[in-house]
């Protein structure tokens, strides 16, 4: 091979001491980063395949391996990152749009670290969760408030479709085809032992998760994979995307060599053909056109469903938000910058859309400066990271939370932004039922759950140093934060004053 | 009584399963102490074929052949249902080897005969196979027969 | 001294006293025991608020409603008077009477009027003159620099100063005044701000509220009911209050009892206990009002015509207690100041967390 001026990106340090040559890695690795030479008797490691997904570290039963950047340097030089110049090279080798997967992992601003939670102290008391009732049961949907009675007074309690969750956390949309069936599973079922609901993404409902119905939402994206009226009437809810934080205003594209017989049979397309969404929905090129959607939806699910319309947060959503509110759509979500994906272009990726903790400050803000906060729940996602990430985006006006990235992390994703491969050794992004069995969704569901369970139990410790004992009360309740390290500019749009004042 | 029992659709072939359990019947107490450079003579093995993969270990049989066939006396179906080797008596003829029909008896480079003992012995009360399983392949369940 | 931020410019937590005496025969009495029976909770405030709000005590006026201001100066009088002049009829303007007492220093321009909406400003308005007036006084709090409408209800008044509770009610003579419903509150703030608008009751139209406790879900419950006109320019949370007992019982047309189901909302295990009529009720209104749930400790007593309603937050975090004698009821922060207005009840109790005690004067006697 030609000299192609690429560098491994990792190092792969064996204690040679410790091995014990079990071959454990090599039998583990997708990539065939590893292999054993038995006229040496030693281990091998060809580091150029190696993507740094931890799978043989984690594995080793001696714990034999490190893997390490790579400290090859190339000359150094503010302007030209060695990644900048890498770039420059493999795009000069292949001619090709640079893909990667996950979230954006530029050094941008993270809000939610700039952002502290308030305590109770003196005035007045912070509670127990241990000894008091906490509440973490949030409604979504439409909030109207005009009440009426019937003429003895009796309250009308009739509501439009409201998705009730135990806890403002649901898993964010994630198609069959980007991840494995054992994957699915293990959010559906997790989401049921929960009391919320995982999204299917935009590729189908298996036939085999239609029993998780209730606690399921059905997404509707450009490429109407998988959408039939079946497939409508199985979710509690019907997502419509119109975007995704990771690649705001392109599409998707499954490769067909990922389209086998089952996810052909669940999106509906040929074997082997590639799944192209387009980049916008060719019947929404306008606010009007997907308030007909909207309804549509509705029409064709008997009104009983609520419709959540998905935008990634971009420059004006504030006003992209207001409008989505009077389309009739009655929960909106919106998903940050940070937000992950399966296979984006890269420069897509780390350069477009804008932070989930601005955008949502200015939505919500919107929304009650206009008197439609009501018409509209809003769940953010984007990089939710931890129950402070969640307490953090309630405080400022969430109804609840989409997470994905931390849910792979719970399935076992190591974050090594593979994706695209299709040979993720954790079983997750992958359709190679080797490496899709890896995945044992029993265990899945269980690491799910108890994640979450965690996360449940720390929102509630932190509700109660606040003296809030239910979720509700905390939401849109900025006063509970404070900045630090932020400007004027930035406080502004959180809606939240610095540290100390 | 419990069993180890292997579910095929979640056996990764790693083989995983017959370092730690080596390593646990091997009485010392660090695995590469233990393993390295040494011949690993586990009591589980994993069948590879192509892309299906199987651990196979004794199945402490409701009525054994190898404890029918020893004629030491030294395999034994003890009252917890567990079928294990008094290595004082044994004397290494090796019949029980070629009467069990699983092909779970095996021995060491010194021709001593190995078994699974589900861990009784050495101490550690679940299974190594079943613990240090990554994928819930191998499991220790009770199952009505 | 620096000068300080003035009350509305940041949050300000209060400990407090509350206290309320209410005829349900509609009886009028003045002002004398509750102001006395400040004094035993006197530990309860520190002298930086108190107030009083009175109910029928403005007979020969029913009709019209009572604005009460504080002013700065001459300047922004003349430009409210003028303001209001537009709106209203204006049948009596006059300064409030007030006792000179040592206690009670540096007051501002203190001033009532008697009115009466202009129909015709009404009918190009589109609005009803409750709300119509609601608008006024938030209109007038908020642009008018100086000027501050702290009462503005029909028959009623609230009475507020710096100063102790037991101090403030000598300074405004309550003790010349007849109602038949009396709520009179002492002021612990965490900060001195000084301004007499800051102090309680807080009220708009003929809603009153006093209160004591700091809601941990204050902002939440603020940016709320900001969606809905009110302006909360004192960031306390008897204005916060105030607000919502205007929202759920005027505007949306809920019971008291009902309000106390949605402020102080049962548990959903509670819920799950109840009848399914219940059940339905009490859903909807966690569901529709979620953001009007308080938490954190409260006691409050919301005056309004014809009756009152005191409750505490769900989980009882402050102290409070009622009693009853004939036709009285007594609610207070602390036994003893019932005491004082009645030695001898028929009976006392501590009320539940989230459970209402609502008083009605029989119909036709107030």
């Amino acid at each position: 091979m030609a000299v192609n001026y690429m560098i491994p990106s990792f190092e792969i340090e064996r204690n040679d001491y410790r091995c014990i040559r079990c071959r454990v890695c090599e039998r583990q690795c997708a990539n065939s980063v590893h292999r054993y030479d038995p006229d040496g008797d030693v281990m091998l490691s060809d580091e150029f395949k190696c993507v740094d997904c931890q799978r043989c570290v984690c594995l080793c039963p001696t714990h034999a391996l490190k893997i390490r950047k790579n400290e090859n340097e190339l000359r150094e030089n503010a302007n030209w990152k060695q990644n900048t110049i890498l770039e420059i090279y493999k795009q000069a080798n292949t001619g090709g749009v640079l893909l990667s997967s996950m979230g954006n992992p530029e050094p941008f601003p993270v809000y939610w670290d700039k952002i502290l939670i308030n305590a109770s102290q003196v005035t007045n008391p912070s509670i127990d969760p241990l000894r008091e009732p906490m509440e973490t049961r949030v409604f979504l949907g439409k909030k109207p408030h005009d009440m009426t009675r019937d003429k003895n007074g009796k309250l009308n309690t009739e509501l439009p479709p409201q998705l009730e969750l135990e806890l403002p956390i649901m898993f964010s949309a994630m198609s069959y085809g980007s991840i494995s069936y054992n994957a699915h599973k293990s959010l559906a079922t997790a989401a049921e032992t929960l009391g919320t609901l995982y999204n299917t993404g935009e590729g189908g409902l298996h036939e085999d998760f239609y029993q998780y119905g209730k606690n399921t939402i059905v997404q509707v994206a450009s490429g109407r994979f998988g959408v039939y009226k079946d497939y409508l009437e199985a979710g509690a809810a019907i997502e419509i995307k119109m975007g995704q934080g990771a690649k705001p205003g392109i599409g998707g594209h499954l490769p067909g060599a990922k389209v086998g017989a089952d996810i052909s049979k669940t999106r509906m397309i040929p074997e082997g053909s590639d799944a192209i969404s387009p980049a916008p929905h060719h019947d929404i090129y306008s606010i009007e056109d997907l308030r007909q959607l909207v309804y549509s939806l509705k029409e064709a699910t008997g009104y009983k469903k609520p419709v959540i319309v998905k935008v990634a947060a971009v420059h004006n959503i504030a006003a992209i938000a207001s409008g989505i509110a009077r389309s009739g759509a009655d929960i909106i979500a919106i998903d940050g910058f940070r937000g992950g994906t399966g296979a984006a272009p890269t420069r897509i990726r780390d350069n477009v859309g804008i932070p989930i903790e601005l955008a949502l400050a200015s939505v919500d803000k919107r929304l009650r400066d206009e008197g439609i906060r009501q018409n509209v729940s809003l769940v953010v996602g984007g990089s939710i990271r931890s129950a402070s990430d969640v307490i953090k985006a309630v405080a400022l006006g969430a109804d609840a939370c989409y997470i994905a990235t931390s849910a792979l992390l719970a399935l076992g994703c190591h974050l090594c932004r593979t994706c695209q491969s299709g040979k993720c050794n954790w079983g997750i992004a992958t359709q190679d039922p080797e490496l899709v069995k890896r995945l044992n969704p029993e265990a899945g569901k269980e690491r799910l759950v108890n994640m979450l369970t965690a996360w449940k139990h720390e929102i509630k410790e932190m509700m109660g140093l606040m003296g809030i004992n239910s979720i509700e009360a905390l939401r849109g309740n900025r006063m509970m934060l404070r900045g630090v390290g932020l400007n004027e500019k930035e406080l502004e749009i959180l809606g939240i004053s610095h540290a100390g004042e | 009584m419990k069993r180890v029992f292997v579910h095929e659709e979640w056996c990764l072939g790693c083989h995983l399963c017959e370092y730690n359990c080596a390593f646990a019947n091997s009485g010392v107490n660090d695995m590469v102490k233990a393993l390295k450079g040494k011949p690993v003579t586990p009591r589980i093995h994993v069948e590879d074929d192509g892309k299906i993969h199987y651990a196979v270990s004794c199945r402490h049989c409701e009525n054994p052949l190898c404890t029918k066939g020893c004629i030491s006396g030294a395999l034994t179906k003890g009252d917890d249902g567990v079928v294990t080797i008094d290595h004082e008596k044994c004397v290494g003829c090796l019949s029980c080897m070629l009467l069990c029909p699983y092909g779970c008896i095996t021995t060491d480079e010194k021709d001593v005969v190995l078994k699974c003992e589900l861990c009784v012995k050495n101490g550690r009360g679940t299974p190594a196979c079943v613990e240090g399983c990554p994928n819930r392949a191998i499991v220790y369940e009770e199952v009505e027969a | 001294m620096k000068e300080l931020l003035r009350e509305g410019e940041f949050r300000n937590p209060s400990g407090c006293a509350i206290a309320a005496e209410i005829s349900r025969d509609g009886r009028r009495f003045n002002a004398e025991k509750i102001i006395e029976s400040m004094i035993p909770m006197h530990d309860r405030s520190n002298g930086l608020g108190g107030g009083f709000s009175g109910y029928g005590i403005y007979p020969k006026y029913k009709d019209f409603y009572a604005f009460h201001l504080f002013y700065d100066d001459r300047h922004v009088k003349r430009e409210v008077e003028e303001y209001l002049k537009e709106r209203y009829e204006m049948v009596l303007s006059e300064e409030i009477p007030t006792r000179k007492i040592p206690e009670i220093t540096d007051e501002p321009i203190i001033w009532r009027y008697f009115l009466a909406p202009l129909k015709s400003v009404l009918r190009s308005a589109q609005l009803d003159e409750k709300e119509f007036t609601a608008r006024v006084v938030m209109h007038i709090n908020t642009k008018f620099r100086g000027a501050y409408v702290f009462s503005s209800g029909k028959n009623m008044g609230a009475f507020k100063a710096v100063g102790f509770p037991e101090d403030v009610g000598r300074f405004y003579m309550l003790d010349t005044y007849e109602g038949y419903s009396w709520t009179s509150h002492g002021r612990y703030p965490t900060n001195t701000p000084g301004w007499w608008g800051g102090s309680h009751p807080f009220a708009l139209l003929d809603y009153s509220v006093v209160h004591n406790g700091e809601i941990s879900s204050y902002d939440a419950n603020r940016r709320f009911i900001e969606m809905f006109g009110y302006k909360c320019t004192l960031q306390t949370d008897t204005e916060v209050m105030a607000y919502i007992a205007d929202f759920l019982l005027r505007r949306e047309g809920l019971t008291p009892k009902e309000m106390a189901e949605v402020i102080a909302a049962p548990f959903w295990t509670t819920i799950a206990q109840k009848s399914d009529e219940d059940k339905a009720r009490l859903t909807y209104f966690r569901t529709v009002y979620s953001s009007l749930l308080m938490t954190g400790p409260f006691s409050i007593v919301v005056g309004y015509e014809g009756g009152l309603m005191a409750l505490n937050d769900r989980l009882k975090l402050r102290s409070m207690v009622a009693a009853e004698k004939d036709d009285m009821v007594y609610v207070a922060s602390e036994e003893t100041a019932i005491r004082i207005m009645e030695p001898d009840v028929d009976r006392t109790w501590s009320p539940a967390g989230g459970e209402p005690v609502i008083v009605k004067v029989k119909d036709g006697a107030y």
